[in-house]
C-alpha cells in the first residue's frame, strides 16, 4: 500500500518557489502594462462641488482621467450590496468614483491612466477637487448619538438592528441569584496583507474578451462583478488569481472600485492597464475591522452556571456596507462559544461612521464576540471566587449533547447547530499544557521577586466551511498526471500541498504526480471563494468527491482491461493492479489513454487509443452513459457550517515600573476535526497567534477627530515583529471529526486569532488585579489603568 | 508612493559633489536613504535634485585614537556598531547604535546621516551632545566644525547649511574616570523609542561621584542633556539621589503626547529610565576603575 499522505506533516510544494522569490504576483505580470492611480479623499466628509482634471491632460505620460461623469451605465450606479440581510433597512454602497458625496479619508474621486505609476501620481497630485466640507462622525459614541449623520437619509447612523433571543433572558436575569454588568471596549485592525489589492486588465479586441487578473479571494464573484458592470456576457470575461500575498478577509470583498475600473479603462483604451495599491492607501481604502463597544447583563448561580446572558453592542461599519451584516452576526451567535445559557439574548446596531468600511478580517466578528463571552466568564469567576477554569467547565456543552442546536440562524442564513466537540477534553489539555493549575505558585513566587505575571485563558467556537458550495476537478491525462482544479483562492495556504495530499490517497497516486490550480475562471467557473475558513472543508471535500469519481472511472476500465472486477482491483502508486496479484497490472496513463477512443496517433502511448486497435465495433466508441476521458467532477455542499473549537493559555509578565507586557507562554489547544496537514495546521495556528498578538497589544487605527487616520504607514500602525510574538507556541490537538463531509474536515484558518483580545485581556488582569475593559492595550494605557486604581483605592470605599 | 519627479547625480569626489549642491538651493544629499527615501516616497519631500553621495571615495571610515572616535560620512550603522576599537575608545556609541532600527537598515542608514538629520527620536544625536562630539562640515567654501552643541536647533533641523556635506563625526573618548549606559523603551524592538536615556557618570579615584550627565530622546523637541551632578553633591548614589536626579531631569524636559503614549506616561517613563541608567553608568563607572586597580 502506498502510505497515506492525509494526516502527514508533508512540506508544502509552494514554498520552495515562493521562499526563491519565484512567486508571480499580479505586479510581476505584464510589466508593460499602463498604470492607474487613484485621487482619494483628504477629508472625511464632504460634499464635491466641482472636478478640475484640465490640469491632468499636460502631464507627458498621461493616457486618460475618469471621474464619475465618465463612467456609463452600471459603472455609474453604487456598487453591489453584496450580501443584503432584511434587518439591513439603510444598506449603502459607494460609488466606483464618488458622484458628489465622499464619506471617508481615501474614498475613490478620481483616477488616472499614465504610463508608469510615478506619472499617473504626478497627475493625481495635479486634479482640482472643490469640496463643500462637512462635520464627519467618529467613534461609535458619536455614530451612536446620532447628532451628526454619515448618510442624510440614515437616522440614528443607524445601518440595521438586529436581535435574535432564545427563552426569556431578561426574566431569566431577574431571578437568578446573582448578577454582573460589563462595558467593554474592542477597537479597529485591519488585515494588512503583504500585498496590497493588485488588480490587471487587458482587453483584447480581436476576440472581444476580457482577461483580469486580481488579487482576489473571489475568482468567481470578481468575474460576475466585471461582467455586470461593464455589460459583458459572463462567457466574455476570464478571471485569473495569480499568487496572491495574503488576503485574510479583505480580498473578499468585491468588487473593489479598482477591480472594475480597471477593465474599463482596458477596454477603452485597448491596451493592459494595471493597478497596484500602496501601503498607504491600503490603511484608507481597503477594509478594517473590529471596533465594537459592547454590554453584556448576565445571571448565574453559585457554580457560575449561566441562567440568562443578554448582550447589546454597537458594531461599527464604517462609511458603507457592501458585506452586509456579515461581521455583527458572527459576533452575536459566535459569542456563545462553547457554553450554553439557557436564556440568551442579543442585539445589535450596526452604525455608520465616516472612515473606511468594516468587513470580515481573519475571525470575522468572532475575536469581539469571544471577548464579551470570555471577559463575562472571568467576572463570574472573580465574583464567585472561583477558578476561571471551573467557571467555564460548568457551562460547557457535554460531549454527548451533540449535535447541539442553539435555536439561533448563524451567518448563512441556518440554524446554528454544533456538529461536533469535546471541551471539558479540550480543556484538560490545555491546563495539562500550561500547568494552570500551578500557576498559583509561580504567580506567588513572582509578587515574592517583586514581579507580575498572570495567566489568561480563553475559549472559542468557531463555524467553519460555510456554504453554499465548492467544486473539484480531477483529470488524469495520458502520461499518468493528475491535474486537479478547484475554484477557490489560494492566498499562501498551502492548498496545493493539502489538496495533492487527499488526490494522491484517493487516487493512489505519488503526491509528486498531482498539480493544483485554484482560482481560475477558466478551468472552475463554478466556485464562492476563500474565507471563513472554509477551504479544507469545502474544497477538499469536493476534490475528495471527484477523486473518488475518477477512481471509480479508473477502476471500470482497467477492470475491463484486466478481465476481472472492480472490487478486486486497487491502485498503488500510480499503478492498478489485481489485489494479491500485483504481476496483473496497468498504469493509470494507460488508463487514460483507454478512455479516450482516438481517431489520430500522435504518439506511441496514444497508438494503443486509436479506432482500429480498441472497443467493441458493434457498440459507439464512447457509451451512452459515459464521456471521453480521465476525468472526475464533483461539488460539495454542506447542509450547514461545521464548528471547529479551540482554546488558549497565555502567561504575561507586565512590569512594574515601566508597565511593559511581555508574552512568557503561549499555550493553544485546537480542534479543527481530522487534520489533512498537521504542519500547515501548525503555521495557520502560529500565524493567526501573531496576528492576534498584534490586535491584542500593538494595532489599532487611530483615527482622530476629523477621521484622519493619523498612523496610516507602518512606522505608525505598530504590527508586531518577529521580536514581539511569542518565540514558541505550545500546540495541542484534538481531532473530533465532523459527521457532515467526507473526510471528517472542519477548518482552520481563522482558528489563532479569535481569543486573542480575550485570552490576554484574561492575564493583564490577572497579573494586575483590577478588569480590563478596552482591548487592545498598549503600556501607556496600562500605566493609566493603574494609576486610576492605585487612586481609587487611596480614595477608600467611600470616595 | 513614489518620489515626485528630481534629478539625480552621483558624483565621484567630494568637490564635484559640493559644487552641485551649490549649484541648486533645492538639492539634498542622499546617503544611505533610510530616512530621506521613504520621506521622498510619501511626498513629504520634493527635492528638485538628489546628490548621491555614495560613489564618493574615502568617506567610509572608522577611525579611532585616543582622543576618540572618528566615523565618515558613508560609514554605516553596522559598521561603526561592529568596529571594537570604537566601542572601546567610547562604548556609548555601540551601546545606542544597538538600538538604532533594525539590522537592515543599520546595514544601509549612514550614522553622520542619523545625526544630520536631526531627529529628537534618533539615538546618535543626543548620543553626540552628552560626548561634546563635534561633525566637520564641508562646502565649496572650505570646511567648519560645528560642536554638538551647536548642531541641533528645532525638530529635524540643524544648523548645517544647505550646500554643506557632512562628513565626519567625532565623538570623544570615554575619559578614565567615567562609566555610561544607554537605554529606551519602544513599542517594538528596534522602534523609534518612546524615551531613551543614556548617561555619563564620573567619579573620583575614591568612587565619590564628581559628575553626573544625561542625555534623552523622544521626551523634547531637541536632543536635551541634562547635567544631574546636583543630585549627587554627597558624592554617593542612591534611592534618595537618583529620585531628586530624575525631578531634575523632568524639570527640563517637555514630553508630549502621540499615538503611542501620553504625556503622563513618557514623563514616568524619563524617570524610570534615569534612575535605571544613572545607576548602570555609574556601576560601569565602578567596574572600570575597579577594573584598572
Ligand atoms: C524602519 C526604520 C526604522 C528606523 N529606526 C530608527 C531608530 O530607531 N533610531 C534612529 O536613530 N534611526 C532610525 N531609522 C533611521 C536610520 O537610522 C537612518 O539611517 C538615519 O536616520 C539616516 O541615515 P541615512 O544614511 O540613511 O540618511 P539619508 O536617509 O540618506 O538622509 C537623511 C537626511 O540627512 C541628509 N544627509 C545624509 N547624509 C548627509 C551628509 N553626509 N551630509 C549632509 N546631509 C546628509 C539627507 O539629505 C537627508 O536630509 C530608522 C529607519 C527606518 C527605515
Amino acid at each position: 500500500m502506498t502510505t497515506k499522505l492525509f494526516g502527514q506533516a508533508v512540506q508544502r510544494v509552494e514554498d520552495d518557489r515562493l521562499l526563491r522569490g519565484q512567486g508571480q504576483y499580479t505586479d510581476d505580470l505584464m510589466p508593460g502594462a499602463l498604470h492607474a492611480a487613484v485621487l482619494r479623499s483628504p477629508h472625511a466628509h464632504a460634499r464635491i462641488l466641482a472636478i478640475d482634471v484640465d490640469a491632468v491632460l499636460d502631464v507627458e505620460g498621461v493616457v486618460a482621467v475618469y471621474t464619475h461623469e465618465d463612467l456609463v451605465g452600471a459603472m455609474a450606479e453604487p456598487l453591489p450590496l453584496l450580501i443584503p440581510h432584511p434587518t439591513l433597512t439603510h444598506g449603502r454602497t459607494q460609488y466606483a468614483l464618488a458622484r458628489d458625496e465622499i464619506n471617508y479619508v481615501g474614498e475613490a474621486i478620481a483616477m488616472v491612466v499614465a504610463v508608469d505609476r510615478y506619472v499617473a501620481e504626478d497627475a493625481v497630485d495635479r486634479i482640482r477637487v472643490d469640496y463643500d466640507v462637512l462635520p464627519p462622525v467618529v467613534g461609535i459614541e458619536n455614530a451612536r448619538d446620532g447628532d451628526l449623520l454619515v448618510h442624510d437619509d440614515v437616522p440614528g447612523n443607524r445601518a440595521a438592528r438586529m436581535e435574535q433571543q432564545v427563552g426569556d433572558a431578561e426574566a431569566a436575569i431577574a431571578a437568578a441569584p446573582h448578577r454582573l454588568s460589563l462595558d467593554l471596549q474592542v477597537e479597529r485592525s485591519a488585515c494588512m496583507p503583504m500585498e496590497g489589492r493588485a488588480t490587471l486588465a487587458r482587453w483584447d479586441t480581436d476576440s472581444r474578451r476580457m482577461q483580469v487578473w486580481t488579487s482576489t479571494q473571489t475568482s468567481t464573484g470578481v468575474r460576475a462583478a466585471v461582467a455586470s458592470k461593464l455589460g459583458l456576457d459572463l462567457g466574455q470575461v476570464d478571471v485569473i488569481t495569480p499568487d496572491v500575498g495574503g488576503g485574510f478577509g479583505v480580498k473578499i470583498v468585491h468588487p473593489w472600485p479598482e477591480e472594475l475600473l480597471v477593465p474599463m479603462a482596458a477596454r477603452a483604451l485597448g491596451r493592459p492597464v494595471k493597478f497596484i495599491e500602496d501601503r498607504r492607501e491600503h490603511f484608507i481604502s481597503s477594509a478594517h475591522e473590529r471596533g465594537q463597544l459592547q454590554h453584556v447583563d448576565v445571571g448565574f448561580d453559585d457554580d457560575g452556571r449561566l441562567l440568562g446572558l443578554s448582550v447589546q453592542f454597537w458594531h461599527d461599519n464604517g462609511a458603507y456596507t457592501p458585506y452586509g451584516l456579515i461581521v455583527p452576526i458572527i459576533t452575536s451567535t459566535q459569542l456563545l462559544g462553547p457554553y450554553k445559557p439557557d436564556n440568551y439574548k442579543v442585539v445589535f446596531d450596526s452604525l455608520y461612521t465616516n472612515t473606511v468600511i468594516v468587513t470580515p478580517y481573519r475571525g470575522a466578528g468572532r475575536p469581539q464576540g469571544v471577548y464579551a463571552m470570555e471577559r463575562t466568564m472571568d467576572a463570574i469567576a472573580a465574583y464567585l471566587g472561583k477558578d476561571r477554569t471551573e467557571v467555564r467547565a460548568a457551562n460547557f456543552i457535554q460531549p454527548d449533547e451533540f449535535p447541539y442546536d442553539h435555536g439561533l440562524l448563524f451567518q448563512d442564513g441556518r440554524p446554528l447547530i454544533y456538529d461536533s466537540g469535546d471541551y471539558p477534553a479540550s480543556l484538560e489539555k490545555l491546563k495539562a499544557l500550561v500547568d494552570w493549575d500551578d500557576f498559583e505558585r509561580i504567580r506567588d513566587e513572582a509578587r515574592a521577586e517583586g514581579r507580575k505575571v498572570g495567566i489568561g485563558i480563553a475559549c472559542y467556537v468557531e463555524g467553519t466551511g460555510v456554504g453554499p458550495y465548492e467544486g473539484g476537478h480531477v483529470h488524469v491525462e495520458t502520461s499518468g498526471k493528475v491535474k486537479v482544479s478547484t475554484g477557490l483562492t489560494s492566498q499562501g495556504q498551502g492548498h496545493q500541498t493539502a489538496f495533492a495530499q487527499i488526490v494522491a490517497d484517493e487516487l493512489g497516486v505519488p503526491f509528486e504526480d498531482v498539480e493544483v490550480v485554484t482560482g481560475d475562471t477558466r478551468r472552475s467557473p463554478y466556485s464562492v471563494g476563500t474565507f471563513a475558513s472554509r477551504a479544507a472543508v469545502m474544497s477538499g471535500s469536493a476534490i475528495a468527491l471527484a477523486a473518488r469519481k475518477t477512481r471509480e472511472k479508473v477502476l471500470r476500465i482497467a477492470a475491463d482491461a484486466l478481465e476481472t472486477t472492480p472490487e478486486d482491483l486497487e491502485i498503488v502508486n500510480g499503478v492498478v493492479q489485481v489485489k494479491g496479484a500485483p504481476g496483473s497490472r496497468i498504469e493509470l496513463g494507460t488508463i487514460a489513454v483507454l478512455s479516450n477512443p482516438l481517431r489520430y496517433a500522435f504518439d506511441e502511448a496514444s497508438k494503443a487509443a486509436t479506432q482500429f486497435v480498441v472497443g467493441d465495433p458493434s457498440k459507439p466508441p464512447v457509451a451512452e452513459d459515459d464521456e471521453p476521458g480521465l476525468e472526475g467532477k464533483d461539488f460539495y455542499s454542506p447542509p450547514r457550517s461545521t464548528f471547529a473549537n479551540g482554546m488558549h493559555a497565555v502567561v504575561v509578565e507586565t512590569d512594574p515600573e515601566t508597565a511593559e507586557i511581555t508574552i512568557l507562554r503561549y499555550a493553544v489547544v485546537h480542534d479543527c476535526g481530522n487534520l489533512i496537514n498537521p504542519l500547515i495546521v501548525e503555521g495557520q495556528v502560529h500565524g493567526g497567534v501573531a496576528q492576534g498578538v498584534g490586535g491584542a497589544l500593538y494595532e489599532r487605527m487611530a483615527y482622530n477627530e476629523h477621521g484622519q487616520l493619523e498612523n496610516a504607514s507602518f512606522m505608525d500602525f505598530l504590527m508586531p515583529y518577529v521580536s514581539e510574538v511569542p518565540k514558541r507556541i505550545e500546540i495541542d490537538h484534538l481531532e473530533t471529526p465532523s459527521p457532515l463531509n467526507p473526510l471528517g474536515l472542519k477548518g482552520a484558518g481563522e482558528a489563532g486569532v479569535i481569543p486573542s483580545a480575550a485570552v490576554f485581556a484574561s492575564a493583564i488582569e490577572d497579573a494586575e488585579g483590577f478588569p480590563i475593559t478596552s482591548m487592545p492595550i498598549s503600556p501607556s494605557e496600562l500605566f493609566a489603568l493603574r494609576l486610576h486604581h492605585e487612586q481609587k483605592l487611596q480614595e477608600g470605599p467611600h470616595a | 508612493m513614489k518620489p515626485a519627479p528630481f534629478s539625480y547625480s552621483r558624483p565621484t569626489t567630494l568637490d564635484e559633489a559640493l559644487a552641485s549642491l551649490a549649484a541648486d538651493p533645492d538639492a539634498k544629499v542622499l546617503a544611505g536613504g533610510q530616512s530621506l527615501v521613504p520621506l521622498l516616497s510619501m511626498r513629504l519631500a520634493a527635492p528638485s535634485a538628489l546628490v548621491d553621495i555614495n560613489a564618493v571615495p574615502d568617506l567610509d571610515h572608522v577611525r579611532t585614537d585616543e582622543k576618540g572616535v572618528r566615523v565618515g560620512a558613508l560609514a554605516r550603522h553596522a559598521a561603526v556598531l561592529a568596529d571594537p576599537e570604537a566601542r572601546r575608545v567610547q562604548p556609548l556609541v555601540s551601546l545606542a547604535l544597538q538600538r538604532v532600527a533594525h539590522p537592515t537598515i543599520r546595514n544601509r542608514g549612514t550614522t553622520v546621516g542619523s545625526l544630520v538629520h536631526a531627529d529628537a527620536s534618533a539615538e546618535m544625536p543626543v548620543v553626540l551632545v552628552l560626548l561634546g562630539g563635534s561633525i566637520t562640515a564641508a562646502s565649496v567654501a572650505g570646511t567648519r566644525t560645528i560642536e554638538a552643541a551647536d548642531l541641533y536647533v528645532g525638530p529635524l533641523e540643524s544648523t548645517l547649511r544647505h550646500d554643506e556635506i557632512a562628513t565626519e563625526a567625532f565623538f570623544p573618548a570615554l575619559p578614565g574616570d567615567a562609566g555610561v549606559a544607554f537605554d529606551e523603551i519602544a513599542r517594538r524592538h528596534g522602534d523609534y523609542a518612546l524615551c531613551g536615556v543614556a548617561a555619563v557618570v564620573r567619579a573620583d579615584e575614591a568612587g565619590s561621584i564628581t559628575s553626573v550627565r544625561a542625555g534623552y530622546l523622544s521626551v523634547s523637541d531637541l536632543p536635551t542633556v541634562v547635567d544631574l551632578s546636583e543630585a549627587f553633591a554627597a558624592g554617593t548614589l542612591d534611592d534618595a539621589s537618583l529620585d531628586a536626579a530624575a525631578d531634575l531631569a523632568l524639570a527640563s524636559l517637555d514630553p508630549a503626547a502621540d499615538i503611542h503614549a501620553t504625556a503622563d506616561y513618557r514623563a514616568h517613563l524619563a524617570r524610570v529610565l534615569t534612575k535605571r541608567v544613572v545607576r548602570q553608568a555609574h556601576d560601569d563607572c565602578t567596574a572600570r576603575r575597579e577594573g584598572d586597580a
